[in-house]
């Protein structure tokens, strides 16, 4: 397998002092689910932000190193950023469905794209409320807000809206922290389906579902990344004592 | 002892509480009476011909068709100017500027502009647009006038509109592919506009019933007909109201309440569109 | 297509820009233009005559201090109606009245502050001004008194609705550690409520006098328009002009250009600096309070 993704040597801090990354090196592969974890402001959530260039919004203070997508370093200021954004979709933690109907909140980037074929539409709201695993439960009310959806459907329909771009990476930042358990697992079961097709980054809300879900996982700890390594070995036997110290629950 | 303050402590509290709501009570009260007296006496003024016909007789009979007209021009005037640059700065405001001392100013400049008095602007109106730009005692330079003083209106009420307006909406759109414009356009200003809307209407209900500024600037003592163009003087209900309740002596007193009444209407009409449209959207908001 | 949509957004993002510096340039230009028609009164009229006791162009006397003090009196008359009245209404409102009872109100108050000041001016000669002759036994109904009576009616929604927003932002863990220690909701309203938002409502105050000194119309009507010096408490009952009802009154009369139109400015000028004044204080007392309590969340 290869590399999707090559992070290099990147450093970044935020103009109000918050949360930063220190130097952080790393190869992110190909259709596999990629867990960043580790206790809060280690600066796992800054580092998808950048994957997307979301960290246009905020206040920088600095940044330097360079990612790499397919090979292109997409931190050059002359990056088409729409465009690595529909390359690059994300789902948030909380789950936000725009203030329209399923099928709009499904439609909606497509659109912005130039989308506007009917067909095409619809075939892709089937598609992809299919894949995210949604689609039997809202086939029947695509026309309603999505805001009526419970939590878990709501955040499934905001995976689909995602899905709808035929983006190549997914990022998902914490997408489970306000789930039940139930739902939890759908959206786990999913990422199970969708990695055979994309490349997943996921930020886990809890240390199990981190080894639940990791192919790879990558631990960080205030903004540096400590160990990183197959899913498998990192849970069992990881080489690092504070990954040790963490996994194990002696803090965080 | 102590049981004695405690009963004074609530003898207190009932007679503060008292006192505090007929304080309201007295400063409500006029409101309503003020309304309703001008409905009352008004209303057997109110006749289809007074509402569509000319003044005549110096003002002293007839109607008053020509004043609801320019009211309505002026309105309208006032809108097309003042709307679309009120909504475009607010938005700059609510979506754009960061703080930096060059936004703090615009909003000092705008609260400023909240306060300039009234009479003020028909001087500043007079100065710029009847004679520097030569636009005469004119509708245009009235509504011109009216939008600036509109403007703080607008601004401040559409940009809480916009700001109120959850921020995960702006980040969600961004990260679906959407430009900063794309995002406002689809999201932000579609589910801002009720209260863009009623800031809108609020604003222009104080430029419908404000006399001052279109003093100088375009308001016409009485005309034989009805303006042709941008550049014609026009009456209007305030200035008309001001006219006949304290220059023409032996007004009848019957017209002075009617005029009354229909600018009270014409004004009321926006007020409770306003208040309806927001309380509306307030009960449907999906957030 | 990609590339049409960036012209479009660069286009639309600089009309947008533009339109938020516009208030800046229209502040300027008011500025700009009442200094221009306004300054030259200053070398065509001796200051001597500036400060006289007597305005009367017609004979070329420009004193323009009865009409500052015309202004200032039914000023002090309609803050001295509108404050208590209005923060009364504002504390009752925010925090006495049920849900239902504010619901009512509020659209009610910000009716009043939509009223046309003419309309209320009407009713000050038809129905105020004649009462007020009979029940104080003066000479003319039309005083500065009456001005003050309906000036505060317009001052009130803008102290209610200032004073309101201020009351409202006082944290409710505020009034709950009050009532924990055993305030009457009374005392909790004097002695924690109104303190905590006092910035807010000393905001309210100055936002409603501001709003007083500017009006135009209505002290146009019912305050008998006599340019004399009023001093004493007692000229709160005769007749007074502002420097707002002067301009309205003899803008329309006067040839441009004259000395008379370049006084008028002047006036307009004393009246900018004056609501300009009242405007930076009100919200950098805002701009303080706003940071205080940023420091006390933070």
């Amino acid at each position: 397998m290869t590399d999707k993704i090559i992070i290099d040597n990147l450093s970044l801090q935020y103009a109000d002092g918050a949360e930063s990354l220190r130097g952080i090196s790393m190869g992110i592969r190909q259709n596999a689910v990629t867990v960043l974890f580790g206790p809060a402001g280690g600066g796992k959530s800054t580092l998808l932000r950048c994957l997307n260039r979301l960290n246009d919004l905020t206040d920088i203070k600095t940044s330097s190193g360079r990612i790499l997508i397919d090979g292109k370093n997409i931190l050059d200021p002359k990056t088409d950023v729409i465009a690595l954004r529909r390359k690059v979709g994300m789902v948030f933690a909380r789950p936000v469905p725009l203030p329209m109907s399923i099928r709009e909140n499904i439609t909606y980037g497509m659109e912005l794209a130039g989308e506007k074929r009917r067909s095409k539409l619809d075939e892709a709201v089937e598609r992809s409320l299919k894949l995210a695993a949604i689609w039997d439960e809202v086939k029947d009310r695509l026309n309603d807000p999505a805001i009526a959806l419970s939590g878990g459907q709501q955040q499934r329909v905001c995976l689909a809206r995602v899905l709808a771009l035929q983006p190549e990476i997914i990022l998902l930042d914490e997408p489970t922290s306000g789930l039940d358990p139930i739902s939890t697992g759908k959206v786990e079961f999913a990422l199970l389906e969708l990695k055979k097709l994309y490349t997943i980054i996921l930020v886990p809300h809890s240390v199990q579902q981190a080894a639940r879900t990791a192919d790879h996982a990558a631990f960080f700890l205030q903004g540096e990344l400590i160990e990183y390594d197959e899913g498998k070995k990192m849970f069992t036997t990881p080489k690092e004592k504070k990954t040790e110290d963490y996994i194990m629950g002696r803090f965080g | 002892m102590m049981k004695l303050l405690a009963r004074n402590r609530h003898a207190v509290q009932r007679i503060g509480y008292s006192f505090i709501t007929l304080m309201a009570v007295v400063t409500v009260l006029p409101i309503v009476g003020t309304v309703l007296f001008i409905l009352f006496k008004g209303g057997s003024a109110i006749s289809w011909e007074f509402l569509t016909s000319f003044p005549h007789d110096g003002m002293r009979a007839g109607g008053i068709l020509p004043a609801i007209i320019g009211t309505l021009y002026l309105t309208i005037g006032t809108a097309i100017f003042s709307v679309p640059l009120g909504i475009a700065a607010a938005i700059y405001l609510s979506e754009y500027a960061k703080d930096t001392p060059l936004t703090r100013t615009i909003r000092l400049a705008i609260i400023n502009l909240a306060g300039i008095p009234s009479v003020v602007y028909g001087l500043f109106g007079l100065g710029l647009f009847v004679l520097f730009l030569q636009f005469g005692t004119s509708i245009l330079a009235a509504s011109l006038t009216l939008s600036i003083m509109t403007l703080p209106v607008i601004i401040s009420t559409a940009e809480e509109a916009l700001r109120s307006v959850p921020q995960q909406f702006r980040t969600v759109s961004i990260s679906l592919g959407a430009t900063r414009w794309q995002t406002i356009q689809r999201i932000v200003l579609k589910e801002a506009l009720p209260g863009i809307l009623t800031g809108v209407i609020l604003g222009l209900e104080r430029a419908a019933g404000e006399t001052a500024p279109i003093l100088f600037t375009g308001a016409a003592f009485f005309l034989p007909r009805l303006p042709q163009s941008p550049f014609d003087a026009t009456m209007a209900l305030p200035y008309h109201l001001f006219v006949i309740s304290t220059q023409v002596p032996e007004m009848p007193i019957q017209i002075q309440y009617g005029t009354a009444l229909v600018l009270l209407v014409f004004v009321l009409t926006m007020n409770i569109i306003a208040t309806v449209i927001r309380s509306r959207a307030r009960a449907k908001r999906q957030w | 297509m990609e590339k049409s949509l960036n012209w479009r957004e660069f286009i639309i993002t600089r009309a947008i820009k533009a339109s938020g510096y516009s208030a800046i340039v229209f502040v300027l230009l008011i500025f700009f233009f009442l200094m221009r028609e306004g300054l030259p009164a200053l070398s065509e009229v001796d200051a001597s005559s500036l400060l006289s006791l007597r305005w009367y162009p017609i004979e070329n006397y420009f004193g323009i201090l009865p009409l500052i003090t015309g202004s200032l009196i039914v000023t002090l008359g309609a803050a001295l109606i509108a404050v208590p009245f209005g923060i009364g209404t504002a504390v009752y409102i925010s925090e006495i009245a049920p849900r239902w009872m504010r619901e009512i109100l509020k659209p009610l108050v910000e009716l009043l502050g939509g009223l046309p000041s003419v309309v209320l001016g009407f009713l000050g000669i038809l129905v105020v001004s004649p009462n007020l002759r009979i029940l104080l036994d003066l000479p003319t109904g039309l005083t500065a008194f009456t001005g003050s009576l309906l000036l505060g009616g317009i001052a009130v929604p803008t102290v209610v609705s200032v004073a309101e927003d201020a009351l409202d932002a006082v944290p409710r863990s505020y009034r709950e550690g009050a009532w924990a220690l055993g305030a009457t909701p009374w005392q909790t309203i004097w002695r924690v409520t109104l303190p905590a938002a006092k910035s807010g409502v000393l905001t309210a105050i100055m936002l409603g006098v501001g709003r007083a000194i500017g009006e135009t119309m209505t002290v146009m009507m019912v305050t008998g328009n006599a340019p004399v010096l009023a001093l004493k408490l007692n000229s709160l009952f005769s007749p007074v002009r502002t420097m707002t009802a002067t301009i309205a009154a003899e803008m329309g009369e006067v040839a441009n250009g004259s000395v008379h139109y370049h006084t008028l400015f002047l006036i307009g000028i004393i009246l900018f600096l004056i609501s300009l004044t009242v405007n930076v204080i009100a919200s950098s007392v805002v701009f303080r309070a706003k940071k205080r309590a940023e420091r006390i969340l933070s």
